[in-house]
């Protein structure tokens, strides 16, 4: 009922506009207009430009200066953030320049210069000098922010320090795994063949460096310290981005990507500075990777170096939490592997294991 | 207007031409025609409804984004399960909207629907040939676009829904049906549909070069021709170049999807199993798309500079400032464009030395383009403006292109970029210097010359609000995504409900989605204009806008043929409005320099001799 009704309403609207439309282009018929080439309507048209200009100017300012409701600046937490975020009010500045300036000149031109029957436009096909500074002036503008650019790019883009923190992540439809080297401070090699449902990461224990890997629910990295992130995708391309580290990289299965940065604030310090006791630095997908690319979240922990180192070593290696896998070591590494993983009594973990499949049977 | 009419007599009184009348069947007549206008308007009415398509779309997701809590049960007559038994749009739904939207808007609207209207309209019209080089190849052009429209818009209602990993369609997402279910049939009709594309743009665009080059009329040198048609000539070159390249992309892409091979597939473990692909690549595909992606937002939008430039220097009663800087800027942006492509994946895992490369030469191709825009304004300055609907969205066009061109600078900046990529403000970026500005040219295009499309004018007053309601429907839609992009919102979502970082600005969201469906609403007013106009529109004078290009000089509904005489011969330069001397605010190309003492310039007074001399020998 209510849809006919609607149906009809909009029927009988559109039909009384259509009536209105048709009565008053017969009456501007009549009245002759549309005789001359500037319509009735040049001079309202030539206003409201000029109107536009200084509400889009208010409204530019209002919004960009406090008049929305939330800050559109996330905080920084990262060394080289601070760099690309001066960089990008830098460039901020100067195209908002440029943006006022030529808006101005158009609209005030436009409003200005309207049509008048007694004045003759002004013929004026070029000017090699004006083309001259209107191409060299920005070419030189460009050119500084190129170099600055370019220098911050090539300083975010260098190989790692040595002392890095290494920190594997790994995309998959649709969240992310982690791993990290273990005491080793090596990571383990990796084949997408060894990948199952438990073995995510797809660890390929016939290398002994994957022994004492472990594989944490959460980031944890240590403030102050250069960390690298070591990428890569498994089915198709994600991308990791965090934004308050202004760090991005697609994650691109069979090409590992990377990215180091270096974190300033802690989870906690953020949680002060932003007044919010639950803040939280966030992983997030930035490349379309299908149905739940949307909901690709990681909590990323930000802890003071000795927190760090503590929390470091209380993680115990997959391997020992999935010690089933410890079949996959080849037999020369079996016992290499049960130290560096710290299995103790590998007898009674398999029973406990033995036991689990027992009871799932 | 008294000076054209006697030309025309004049061209009349010498012709030797005689049409031979035979009567076309309906089908030879509008449907498999093989006259360029005719052509012109079967593109232009195709690319009409595929905006209607892809606008709507858009407003369904817009309605996701803006109003997540909203039950979008009275959509399920349409979308049938997509609809969620809880009355929500399905989030694999929502990105085939998104992938689709994008699409459809730069495939079929802004490159068929603009350039293949535009150029086979205007390119014989202005340089005054009596059709395109080939009648035929144009017809086959249009078809193939056809074909190609059916096949996608099929894909919009298959089982597994259309293509929807992203309208760059990156593999291995668009490669593998276990990704996504888009990547199934929709995937494989997208490409198929896409093939056929890129055929209708080739053999368009081989007979627009062919055009221009070999049947300009005597007289209209390549320092003559309208700025107009240098764009569609230069659009035609770069789409030459660049769609083989997509085609190729594409090709390597059906075979990773059909026969097995690993052009984009490495060891890749999908729904619980290892593919064997090894050793592809999927940054490779990046290359191949974006070598032509790239150079497709020029093929978009230098044909909407061209109408912009021929309407706003008619409409300003003034020459277009710094012609040549124009045409030369033009030129440098087409080269500039093959060489700027990998500046869409600087933190794709590119080397970053690479990068490097590409900011330089990204950041240069915004000098050409400042260039234009500071053109633009010059020409206004001092003119005497007349605000024609076309006129108003060619200012709208500056104005965005502006907008839009600006935040560029911070894209093409690789250290900046590691923060914006694929961001709402990325978003707001390509929708205002690309989407945004290109329409507007298209828009502007189709006021200006309806009257010579269908011989009757469109209503002025439904243009200004259709204008208004636009221009400041459009700024109040991407102007807010600047600050949610700048806040790192990242496209492609379907709800921000799952992070802290994106909590917020719920309201302004809500607030674009109401400006979109505004926008959106608006455009019905334009298209009730031009239906109605088009039948019951006033009618039109023969140079309703007073402008000086050769096509005006045709009669009001130019038959097969576009002269009924012999062709006008051209002696000027297109842009000779309000010229010291003159007696009328302007001299049409065809008006012989001789017959115009009183205003001729001093290199034109030489030239004015031999032109005589030129003429009796003829």
């Amino acid at each position: 009922m209510l849809n006919t009704i609607i149906i009809v309403a909009s029927v009988l609207i559109i039909g009384i506009l259509l009536s209105i439309f048709r009565v008053t282009t017969l009456v501007g018929v009549i009245k002759g207009e549309g005789k001359s080439n500037v319509g009735s309507g040049n001079k309202t048209q030539a206003t409201l430009m000029m109107l536009f200009l200084i509400s889009g100017i208010i409204g530019f300012f209002y919004f960009s200066f406090g008049g929305l409701d939330e800050s559109y600046v996330q905080p920084i937490a990262s060394k080289h953030g601070v760099v690309t975020e001066r960089l990008f009010w830098i460039t901020m500045g100067i195209t908002c320049t440029v943006f006022i300036l030529t808006q101005i000149f158009l609209f005030y031109f436009a409003f200005k210069y309207q049509h008048s029957t007694d004045r003759k436009a002004y013929f004026f096909p070029h000017n090699n000098k004006l083309e001259l500074f209107w191409t060299g002036v920005p070419a030189i503008v460009l050119a500084v922010l190129i170099i600055s650019g370019w220098r911050a790019w090539v300083d975010i883009t260098a190989i790692a320090p040595d002392n890095a923190e290494v920190v594997e992540i790994m995309g998959y439809q649709y969240a992310w795994a982690v791993r990290y080297p273990g005491a080793d401070k090596k990571l383990g090699d990796y084949d997408y063949k060894e990948i199952d449902a438990t073995n995510q990461l797809g660890i390929d224990f016939s290398d002994r460096n994957a022994f004492d890997d472990f594989v944490p629910r959460e980031i944890h990295i240590p403030k102050g310290k250069p960390v690298e992130f070591k990428i890569r995708a498994r089915d198709v391309i994600h991308s990791v981005y965090a934004p308050h580290f202004r760090l991005q990289m697609n994650a691109v299965p069979g090409m590992p990507t990377r990215f180091w940065f270096e974190p300033t604030k802690s989870t906690a310090d953020m949680r002060e500075e932003t007044g919010n006791p639950d803040f939280n630095y966030e992983l997030v997908c930035n490349k379309i990777c299908g149905k739940g690319h949307f909901a690709m979240k990681y909590i990323i922990v930000v802890d003071e170096p000795a927190e760090y180192e503590e929390w470091y070593a209380a993680q115990d290696p997959w391997l020992k939490v999935n010690a089933d896998y410890l079949s996959q070591v080849p037999e020369n590494l079996k016992e290499a592997a049960k130290i560096a993983s710290k299995i103790e009594n590998i007898d009674e973990i398999q029973s406990v294991d033995g036991l689990s499949i027992g009871s799932f049977k | 207007m008294s000076v054209t009419d006697i030309q025309i007599t004049e061209d009349l009184a010498h012709d030797d031409h005689h049409e031979e009348h035979h009567e076309q069947s309906f089908i030879e007549k509008y449907i498999f025609s093989t006259d360029h206008k005719t052509i012109a308007k079967q593109f232009l009415i195709t690319g009409i409804l595929w905006a209607i398509i892809g606008g709507g779309l858009s407003i369904i997701f817009r309605l996701q984004l803006g109003f997540p809590e909203m039950s979008l049960e009275w959509l399920r007559p349409v979308l049938g399960k997509w609809i969620t038994a809880t009355g929500k749009l399905d989030s694999e739904f929502y990105l085939a909207l998104v992938t689709m939207h994008g699409t459809i808007m730069v495939f079929f609207v802004l490159t068929a629907g603009l350039s293949g209207t535009f150029s086979n309209f205007l390119i014989p019209l202005q340089i005054g040939a009596r059709d395109m080089a080939s009648g035929f190849m144009n017809m086959l052009s249009y078809w193939f676009f056809f074909l190609s429209s059916v096949v996608m818009f099929v894909s919009l209602f298959i089982e597994t829904g259309p293509a929807s990993g992203g309208w760059t369609v990156y593999p291995p997402l668009s490669a593998l049906p276990q990704a996504i279910q888009g990547s199934a049939a929709g995937m494989t009709l997208w490409l198929v549909s896409m093939v056929f594309f890129i055929a209708s743009t080739l053999l368009g665009g081989i007979n627009y070069i062919t055009t221009v080059i070999n049947l300009r009329t005597e007289g209209m040198s390549f320092s003559r021709l309208p700025l107009t048609i240098w764009a569609f000539f230069i659009t035609a070159v770069i789409g030459l170049l660049s769609f083989p390249v997509l085609f190729a992309a594409a090709l390597l892409l059906v075979f990773d999807r059909s026969f097995g091979t690993s052009f984009y597939l490495s060891e890749i473990y999908i729904g619980g199993e290892a593919l064997p692909n090894m050793g592809g690549s999927p940054i490779l595909y990046q290359h191949l798309f974006w070598f032509l992606g790239h150079p497709e937002v020029y093929i978009v939008l230098l044909p909407a500079l061209g109408i912009t430039s021929e309407i706003i220097a008619t409409n300003s009663r003034k020459p277009i400032f710094g012609y040549k800087a124009m045409i030369g800027s033009m030129l440098a942006i087409a080269f500039l464009s093959f060489i700027v492509w990998a500046h869409h994946m600087f933190i794709s895992g590119l080397n970053p030395f690479l990068g490097s490369v590409f900011m330089f030469l990204t950041l240069i191709i915004a000098v050409p383009s400042a260039v234009k825009a500071f053109n633009y304004i010059t020409t206004l300055w001092k003119g005497n403006i007349v605000f024609t609907p076309g006129m108003l969205f060619s200012i709208g066009l500056v104005s965005f292109f502006i907008s839009g061109g600006l935040t560029g600078i911070f894209l093409g900046n690789s250290a900046l970029d590691i923060n914006l990529h694929d961001t709402y403000f990325v978003v707001a970026h390509f929708h205002l210097v690309m989407g945004s500005a290109s329409f507007f040219g298209l828009m502007a295009g189709v006021y200006h010359w309806f009257p010579k499309m269908f011989g009757r004018l469109m209503d002025e007053r439904l243009g200004y609000i259709h204008f208004w309601m636009t221009f400041v429907g459009v700024y109040l839609v991407f102007f807010p995504l600047h600050y949610i992009g700048i806040a790192g919102f990242p496209r492609r979502y379907y709800s921000f409900t799952n992070f802290d970082a994106f909590s917020s600005f719920t309201d302004l969201n809500a607030f674009v989605s109401i400006a979109a469906i505004l926008t959106f609403a608006a455009q019905f007013i334009f298209l009730f204009n031009f239906f109605y106009s088009m039948y019951r529109g006033r009618r039109t004078p023969l140079n309703p806008w007073k402008s000086t290009t050769l096509e005006w000089t045709t009669p009001i509904d130019p038959g097969h043929g576009n002269w009924p005489g012999a062709i006008p011969k051209v002696y000027r330069w297109a842009y000779d409005y309000s010229k010291p001397g003159a007696e009328d605010d302007f001299i049409p190309q065809h008006i012989p320099l001789s017959s115009t003492p009183e205003s001729n310039l001093d290199h034109e007074k030489e030239l004015a001799k031999s032109e005589g001399v030129a003429d009796k020998k003829s």
